[in-house]
């Protein structure tokens, strides 16, 4: 019994000291963002860019919960950055659905929510604005590029998508689609599922190439790590790739590995999905801050990138400076 | 007739049987398209390598193969499955990177320990997990599913912690050749072959086999008759642990990289279906290794086959599923029972006929 009174007061305790730790910090704009979790060099760079952003320099006290892909935890992280009354809350959900109930809580308690760098499926009212990238302009951009490249050539193509069902693979197989559409000389051979992984690319691009073997001339991987799987498939196989190659390789997400790979000419062009997007969101907040008009939805923006001795109006041509100035 | 018929009663027969029926739907799809009917079997020699479908299969099918030696001999001994299979190739991945890249560097070319090193620490750590697993089966009497359970969540957050969050790659052409090629044959393919030879070696010339099966049968009957069951028990959840270690050095070195996240994800359901498919029971006992393997390869050929045929990804795991139900279901007692009453009806038929 008295074991329980102890355990008690100590709780007491330690929710009394969290409280006086969070009045104490009064001055500061005091930002809870519920990250999806850590599952790639990309969300890395994601949560490294809003700790810089958001630091105590900048007046910001920022709670980074990470939610480990687990829908219930962000959820659950949200819940307490609202009974913490927080100024401002940011959410990257890791599932689209389901979050009506607790934006109307976060609403009722008058706590502006910006959403960021996905989709959400709830009503534009219930929370205040969006940041993010649009996946389906990244297709658009990898196809322009391919047009221009081709120049009314032909084209068998070979897709290697991303996880079935994630935002980022549908917004690339759609918007390279509907670029396609405008081509009829272009011709989709196959596309299947990677998974995002390396040895996925790898078990698909193997297929592919018994499949298909000596008909296609370009390859389209939705992520850096597959591109790396389809690239040890085809050295297995003997076939050429990249600028000096057979196969033009096109990839998306643009890491540090995968620009390396380009500036070797091993990927023709790398679209780049940008993480760097917390400045973006504190301009929102500022704005907010100072009571101005906010724009409601912001794209970040999105660049791509092409081996050295190709030229683009759609891409960057890669340079060693490019590389290394990368924040990621 | 009678030779058919000695044939079909052969216990591999049905496992086998529906490997083939699996491979047969590729020469009917290429027959359809104009290709030439066994080009899902063609093996030949492309830029200096073994190349075709079939080799897929083997190189592919490799980790799940490696696991089910390990699978039938837990699902034999205890009855239950070992399900930390997975995340412990996982943290085998997290372990041997992180050494050999040394912690917190995620890509490097050369190594920071000898080769050597990193994958017995790997294999080690793999032993540890069997061995923690065995303890907690065989000594503390946890029913297996929820013993392995603890490190089927936890093995993979270690390896995280060791990778410290990030995919850890270490490019190094000697750490590679694991997951590519020696001479023209796939590595995998080789480490498989080892693996079973050892595992049937020391089935064949040891009593190991029959002491499992014994135990797996009868816990208290085989302990009175002076076995030690629980260490039994214990060994067979080591070599299990073992096994998931050697898998994940080949799906390591795959892709050259730990990306603890998804090396082995999933891969303990195909390990104890391999088992089922082979047609051993989940119930413990009596064992067949080479079922076991037959199953696992013929897991991988249903993947290589919907893969082959270009069915939709977001399709093909419903495709499988009904392979699957179709395989168990030939195998199940009901409809055996039914086969041999049909067979003994026709051969009445022909003995009235004939008189």
């Amino acid at each position: 019994m008295n074991k329980k009174v102890l355990g008690v007061l100590a709780c007491t305790a330690v929710a009394a000291s969290m409280a006086v730790g969070a009045s104490a910090e009064g001055d500061l704009i005091t930002v809870g963002y519920a990250q999806v979790g850590h599952e790639s060099d990309w969300r890395t760079a994601n949560t490294k860019n809003y700790e810089d952003v958001f630091s105590a320099e900048n007046g910001y006290e920022l709670s980074l919960i990470d939610c480990d892909n687990d829908n219930a935890t962000q959820l659950e992280a949200v819940r307490n950055f609202i009974t913490q009354e927080l100024d401002y809350i940011i959410i990257a959900p890791i599932q689209s659905a389901g979050w009506d109930t607790v934006l109307q809580e976060a609403q009722d308690a008058g706590i502006p929510v910006i959403i960021a760098d996905r989709e959400i499926e709830a009503d534009a009212s219930l929370y205040d604005a969006w940041v993010g990238t649009n996946t389906k302009n990244e297709g658009i951009t990898a196809g322009n590029w391919l047009a221009e490249q081709l120049d009314g050539a032909e084209a068998k193509i070979l897709q290697i998508e991303g996880s079935v069902g994630a935002s980022a693979a549908i917004g690339r197989t759609d918007g390279f689609a509907e670029v396609m559409a405008e081509h009829s000389e272009w011709e989709m051979l196959d596309s299947q599922s990677g998974d995002f992984t390396q040895d996925g690319g790898q078990a698909v691009m193997e297929s592919f190439i018994k499949s298909y073997e000596g008909q296609f001339n370009v390859v389209i991987c939705q992520n850096d790590n597959e591109a790396y799987g389809a690239m040890d498939a085809m050295d297995a196989a003997g076939i050429t790739y990249g600028v000096d190659g057979d196969v033009i390789l096109i990839s998306f997400d643009a890491t540090h590995d995968g620009l390396q790979y380009t500036l070797d000419g091993k990927i023709n062009c790398n679209v780049e999905c940008n993480p760097i997007q917390a400045e973006t969101v504190k301009g929102v907040i500022e704005a907010m801050q100072a009571g101005e008009e906010f724009e409601t939805t912001t794209l970040v923006e999105d660049q791509a990138f092409c081996a050295p001795g190709i030229e683009s109006e759609y891409a960057t041509t890669m340079t060693d400076e490019i590389l290394a100035g990368r924040a990621y | 007739m009678s030779s058919l018929k000695k044939l079909t009663q052969k216990r591999l027969f049905l496992p086998v049987f529906s490997m083939i029926l699996v491979m047969l739907i590729n020469v009917i799809y290429d027959a359809a398209c104009g290709n030439a009917p066994f080009n899902f079997f063609m093996i030949t020699i492309k830029n200096g390598v073994l190349y075709g479908r079939l080799i897929d299969i083997l190189n592919r099918g490799t980790e799940a193969a490696i696991l089910a030696i390990g699978m039938t001999l837990v699902v034999s001994s205890s009855a239950g499955t070992d399900i930390s299979v997975g995340s412990v190739m996982s943290l085998y991945g997290g372990m041997c990177c992180m050494l050999l890249a040394g912690f917190g560097n995620v890509n490097v070319s050369s190594y920071a320990v000898p080769l050597i090193v990193g994958i017995g620490a790997g294999l080690l750590t793999a032993c540890a997990c069997g061995l923690f697993n065995g303890f907690l089966v065989a000594y503390m009497n946890i029913q297996p599913m929820v013993a392995t359970l603890i490190l089927w969540s936890a093995g993979r957050a270690i390896g995280l912690l060791l990778c410290n969050s990030q995919i850890v790659y270490v490019r190094v052409p000697s750490f590679q050749k694991i997951g590519g090629y020696v001479g023209f044959i796939p590595t995998p393919i080789i480490v498989a072959a080892l693996c079973i030879l050892v595992a049937s070696l020391v089935l064949k010339f040891t009593a190991l086999g029959t002491y499992i099966q014994s135990v797996g049968i009868n816990k208290k009957a085989s302990r009175i008759a002076g076995f030690n069951s629980a260490k039994i028990i214990l060994l067979c959840y080591v070599i299990c642990g073992l096994c998931a270690g050697l898998a994940g050095m080949v799906a390591t070195s795959r892709i050259y990289s730990a990306d603890t996240n998804n090396i082995g994800l999933n891969l303990e359901l195909d390990a104890i279906l391999a088992v089922a498919l082979g047609g051993n029971s989940l119930g413990g006992g009596k064992f067949n290794l080479a079922g076991s393997l037959i199953g696992a390869y013929t897991i991988q050929a249903i993947d290589t086959t919907l893969l082959a045929l270009g069915v939709s990804t977001a399709q093909s795991p419903v495709f499988k599923a009904i392979v699957v139900i179709l395989i168990v279901v030939i195998q199940s007692e009901p409809a055996k029972e039914f086969f041999k009453k049909m067979s003994k009806r026709r051969a009445m038929a022909k003995g009235a006929t004939q008189a």
